[in-house]
This record gives structure tokens, C-alpha cells and sequence, in this order.
């Protein structure tokens, strides 16, 4: 097996399997795809899980939790899925805690209000879901078939956002007020979730030639916007992007330029939450290393027995 | 920071009468908490009424390099499907 | 406020208070998995709350179930105390549950045979849950009991500390009486046998001491509680409270 049969596999859109031979920078190029999409998927529990204990019914509280238990599902496949590539997941959390391997910037944001959980899910998980779509054809089995577990769990995500938004938006003043705040603070930054434009992506000519990505990064965008702009006007909140405008003759949204030097800066480590999200995964992780090691210890003696 | 749990690959039986499919892996280290895992991560939505978990260390797998040898041999023979006979016309039930 | 209604409001309260805590451990559980498992228990006490008042809201026929959970005071939750205990390290969390599932499992199998069909219903479904919520905190007790010299030292000052809330499982008051003697409710006292052999068993395996029986803290059936309860509705009521007029 060498790159020429390799790249006939891909171009006649079959899938590679984890026993299969595959070049060392597509191995590579996944996993580092594969983990921070799953660090993510962690990381991004944090935001949400910040108003369960303050949701405002008994329906909102479980529909929550049960959302961000999702996320931990999420992630718990895409480790499982990167794992088939020969590293373990212990390697993989190092990576994350020794900040080599990154996560969706998205989640450096803070969450201030309860809207925010209604921005979160119309938005963000949107964004989640116009990408995950796309990477169920992605050309790795293992990550396809993670892309199309989570792709079938998502929608319910961006429906319990629009849901929350929906009613505050028709609701009391205040109400609708957070609401508007939420999507003020969350929508640049979810636009951006698609990363940098395609004329500044460095990456991208091997990622789509192996079909690991199967769209560009600004297809994806204009996908999204698409999409989005109509929920917006039926729940009558005003998306904060004066320049949004159809365009006939494109038949998409034109938008408004977006805050790379923001979007670079939060990247590299200075958004609001960046140390408290890191800080607190590696706390969790230490407080529970003496249960592990019991665990550990427990199963030992089982086998002795 | 170099612990090491045991991988465990997970099959689900959806519904009585079905085979058990696999679904993923999750991490355990005794085989109880393996099955607890199993079920918290891959029965959520109904998708279950029985599950087994095997160590992935005792999975044997067929290698990749030896696929051909291994499976191309029956793709030619069609002797073993039913469709590769033609039945008179009129015959029944069979 | 009549007896169904406070019976009632007592199992609903104790459901809400634990999976409040519950809730408390997302992402925070020792493993990924660990996490997702105690996410689902808190997911099958908010279920087991909701249906609890959704009923008492029949009974009360005036406040709906939200306005149950969330308008109520301090003095007005019947929990018992060990639910509002803080979750502190995930040995205490599994010490506090593994006490209180070994009873619930026995006070819902009694309830599931209650003259009450709604009530019965509810512990039947209710029972189901507990029964893996005791095999998933007995499970962890074992293995962090016979752990590792540290676990081991750390569940069991948990358990000698938790261990003053249990007197309140087999209290009987004017209000368990009024509804055993209706057919309705269960006996507490009655399950005290078999949850010590139950408890016994499990610390046995788990290598743990029984604490003696000194102090017992009592007084939630009389909304009398630890001063956890005040902090935990202030976060959990804030939304409703601060915005009266809102429905979400």
C-alpha cells in the first residue's frame, strides 16, 4: 500500500480504516483534528453547565443537563475515535493540560446570563451542527461514523436554544432584553467558529485533498448565516451585524467584516475564560486521580483473588 | 501524569431478536464499571436492551494487508447465491 | 396543608434537593464516563421530583409544580438533611448516596404497593431508578473502600460523618402514621432491619468500620435543616424570584 493507492481510495470516496496504510501527515492531521474537536466537546461543557443548578423550571433544568451530558458523550466518542489511530486518551488530555493541543475558541467566552443557554444552542451548536454535517463524510470510518452518532443527538441541542430564545424573545421586557444582549455577544464570535477565512488557512489544501475536510471554511460560514438569519427574524431579535444583507444576485447573506485581531488574540490565550476553562479541566482531573488510582488498585486485587 | 485504564469495545443489542452491533469503546477498570460506563454513554435514548463489553485486547482482527487473500476468493462465487439460478417458469416455493 | 400533600412534597423535595447536588458534578466527575453516570442519576431525580409534583400540585390544587419547587422557603422543604449535604470529594458524594439509594430502594418497593394509584405508580417507576442508582453508589463504596490505603481513610471519615443522618430514614411522625394508617404510606421502622444488613454488607466488602450510633441529626420532616439548605435554594430559585412575571 503506498500514497498513489492511498489517494485512489480517497478519490473514489472510500473510507480508511484504522488498520489501513495511510500517510504519516494524514495520521497526524487527524488526530489533531480528532482531539481537539473531542477537547472541545469537554471544554465546551463548562459554559452550559455553569446555569443548570440555576435554571428557571424543572423542564428547563433537565433538558440542560441532559444537553451538556451530551457533550461529554460527544467528546468520550471523538477520544474513542482518535484512539483507533495508536495514541490513548491519557496522552491526549496531557496534550490539552500542557496546552499543545487547543479546543474551539468559542468556549473562552463567558456565560453571563440565562440567555446565554439560548444563544449557546441556537448558535453555537448551529455553527456545531453545519460543521458536523459536512464531516459525516469525512473520509476517515472511524470519525465519519463518530460525526454521524453526534449529528443525529445535535439537533435537539440547537432546538432547546432557539426554544429558550423563542420564549424570552416574546416574553417580559427583560426578557426579551437578555435575550437581544445574548445574541449581541455570541454571534461574532459564533460566525468565527468556522476559523480563519479560506484565503488564510494554512492547512486546508491537504486537509480537503484527503477529503478529511469536505468544505471550506467560508462555504461553511455562508451555510450557516444562511440558515440562521430567518430564525432570527421569526423570533424578532435583530441579528448585530449592520451590513447583513441578501444578496440576489450571490442568492446568500452578505456580512459584515469580522474581528480577526479578536479572534487571533482569544486563540492565543487571551480571552475571558481561557485559564478558568483549562484551570478548571485540570482541577477535576486532579481531584479525581486518587479515585482512579483506587479504581486501579480495587481491579488488581479482583484478579489475585 | 502516565495512568492507563483498560479500553473495553462495546456491543449493543438493540432490540430483542437483533444481533449485538458495535458502537465504540469506553474506558474501565474492572468489567462492572465497564458495563455501567457502556450504558450511560451508549443507551441514553432507548437504544438498548442488552449490552456487551469485551477488553479490546482479546479483540482479533483480520489485517488489513491480508484482505485480499482473505475475502476476495468469495466474490467469484456466485454459485453461493440464489439469485444465480434460474428457475423454470411456474415453479413455486422455492 | 393537608397530610397527602406534605407526604408528598417530602419525597418530591428529597428528589429535588439530591439532584441539585447531583447536578453539581458536571464536568466535574473523576473520569468522562464517571461524569455522564452521575449526570444521569441527577437527570432520574429531577424525573422522579417533577412527577412528585406534579402530583402534590393536584393535591395542593393551586401552585403548579415549578411554583412547588421554586417559590417554597427554607422552612418550607421537607427533604431530609443527608440530601442537602455538600458533595465535597467524590467518596463523600458516593457515601451519602449509597446510605440514602439503600433506603429509598426499600421505602419505594413499600410505596409501589400504596392504596394511593398515583403514588404507587410513581414508586414503581422511581424504584426502577434507585435500584441502579444503589448497585452504581454500592459499586463505588466497594472500590474505594478496598482502594488504596488513602480511599479507604477518606470514605471512611465520610461515612462517620454522614452517618448522624441516617437516624431521620426510620423517623415515623403524625403525618408517615395518618397515611399508614390509610394504606397509603410505608413504615419506616419497619424497613430498619433490612437496610442495616444491606449497609452491613456492602461496608464488609468494602473493608469500612460501622459507625456507632451517637448523634442523629433530625427535624426535616418539620422543615428543620442543615444550614446547606439556605445556599442551595438561594442559587437554585434566584431566576423565578428575580423575574416574577416571567414564564421560560
Amino acid at each position: 500500500m503506498d500514497e498513489k493507492k492511498f489517494q485512489e481510495k480517497i478519490d473514489k470516496e472510500q473510507k480508511i480504516e484504522p488498520k489501513d496504510w495511510m500517510p504519516e501527515g494524514y495520521r497526524n492531521h487527524l488526530i489533531r483534528q480528532m482531539s481537539q474537536h473531542a477537547h472541545s466537546e469537554v471544554i465546551g461543557m463548562q459554559p452550559e453547565r455553569n446555569w443548570i443548578t440555576r435554571a428557571p423550571s424543572l423542564r428547563a433544568k433537565m433538558i440542560l443537563l441532559a444537553k451538556v451530558q451530551d457533550e461529554a458523550g460527544h467528546g468520550l466518542y471523538l477520544y474513542s475515535a482518535c484512539e483507533t489511530l495508536g495514541i490513548s486518551r491519557q496522552e491526549l488530555v496531557q496534550q490539552l493540560h500542557d496546552e499543545k493541543a487547543k479546543y474551539s475558541s468559542i468556549f473562552n467566552y463567558p456565560t453571563l446570563t440565562w440567555a446565554d443557554m439560548g444563544a449557546i444552542g441556537w448558535l453555537v451548536d448551529g455553527a456545531a451542527i453545519v460543521n458536523q454535517v459536512s464531516l459525516q463524510r469525512t473520509s476517515y470510518g472511524p470519525y465519519s461514523r463518530a460525526m454521524i452518532k453526534i449529528c443525529k443527538e445535535e439537533s435537539f441541542h440547537q432546538r432547546q436554544g432557539y426554544e429558550i430564545m423563542a420564549e424570552m424573545a416574546k416574553g417580559t421586557p427583560e426578557q426579551k432584553e437578555m435575550a437581544q444582549d445574548a445574541l449581541n455577544r455570541f454571534w461574532w464570535p459564533s460566525i468565527m467558529m468556522f476559523g480563519p477565512q479560506d484565503s488564510e488557512s494554512p492547512r486546508s489544501g491537504n486537509a480537503m485533498k484527503w477529503k478529511i475536510k469536505r468544505q471550506t471554511n467560508d462555504e461553511l460560514r455562508q451555510n450557516f448565516i444562511d440558515k440562521t438569519v430567518g430564525q432570527a427574524e421569526v423570533i424578532g431579535l435583530k441579528i448585530p451585524d449592520p451590513d447583513l444583507k441578501w444578496n440576489e444576485e450571490r442568492g446568500h447573506y452578505d456580512f459584515g467584516k469580522m474581528d480577526w485581531e479578536e479572534f487571533w488574540s482569544v486563540v492565543n490565550g487571551n480571552g475571558p475564560c481561557n485559564k478558568q476553562r483549562l484551570d478548571h479541566h485540570r482541577k477535576a482531573h486532579e481531584d479525581g486521580a486518587w479515585v482512579r488510582k483506587a479504581a486501579q488498585e480495587f481491579a488488581k486485587k479482583q484478579l489475585t483473588n | 501524569m502516565t495512568e492507563k485504564t483498560t479500553v473495553w469495545e462495546v456491543f449493543i443489542q438493540s432490540k430483542n431478536g437483533l444481533a449485538h452491533k458495535h458502537v465504540g469503546n469506553v474506558h474501565a477498570t474492572d468489567k462492572i464499571m465497564a458495563l455501567e460506563n457502556a450504558r450511560e454513554l451508549y443507551t441514553r435514548r432507548n437504544e438498548g436492551s442488552c449490552i456487551w463489553v469485551v477488553k479490546s485486547s482479546e479483540i482479533v482482527s483480520s489485517e488489513s494487508e491480508d484482505s485480499e487473500a482473505f475475502f476476495d476468493p468469495s466474490n467469484d462465487k456466485m454459485y453461493r447465491h440464489p439469485t444465480f439460478y434460474t428457475m423454470p417458469d411456474g415453479a413455486k416455493h422455492i | 396543608m393537608n397530610s397527602l400533600l406534605i407526604y408528598t412534597l417530602r419525597i418530591a423535595d428529597c428528589s429535588l434537593v439530591l439532584g441539585q447536588r447531583m447536578c453539581e458534578w458536571c464536568s466535574k466527575g473523576p473520569t468522562l464516563e464517571e461524569d455522564i453516570a452521575l449526570s444521569n442519576i441527577g437527570l432520574d431525580l429531577f424525573g422522579q421530583a417533577n412527577g412528585f409534583y406534579e402530583y402534590a400540585s393536584k393535591v395542593d390544587g393551586n401552585k403548579s409544580a415549578d411554583e412547588l419547587a421554586f417559590k417554597r422557603n427554607e422552612r418550607e422543604f421537607y427533604n431530609f438533611q443527608i440530601s442537602e449535604q455538600k458533595n465535597e470529594h467524590f467518596g463523600t458524594t458516593m457515601v451519602r448516596n449509597f446510605l440514602r439509594d439503600a433506603f429509598k430502594y426499600l421505602f419505594y418497593n413499600e410505596l409501589s404497593k400504596s392504596n394511593d394509584v398515583t403514588l404507587a405508580a410513581l414508586a414503581s417507576k422511581s424504584l426502577k431508578e434507585v435500584k441502579y442508582h444503589l448497585r452504581h453508589s454500592t459499586n463505588w463504596v466497594i472500590r474505594l473502600g478496598d482502594g488504596t490505603n488513602e480511599s479507604n481513610s477518606k470514605v471512611q471519615q465520610s461515612l462517620n460523618f454522614l452517618w448522624q443522618f441516617t437516624g431521620e430514614f426510620f423517623e415515623m411522625d403524625d403525618v408517615d402514621k395518618e397515611m399508614l394508617n390509610e394504606g397509603i404510606g410505608v413504615d419506616n421502622k419497619k424497613l430498619k432491619g433490612t437496610w442495616d444488613k444491606l449497609i452491613i454488607d456492602t461496608l464488609n466488602k468494602a473493608k469500612l468500620k460501622k459507625p456507632e450510633d451517637g448523634y442523629m441529626a433530625t427535624g426535616s420532616k418539620k422543615g428543620i435543616h442543615t444550614e446547606h439548605l439556605g445556599f442551595l435554594l438561594a442559587e437554585m430559585q434566584y431566576l423565578p424570584r428575580a423575574y416574577p412575571d416571567a414564564k421560560w
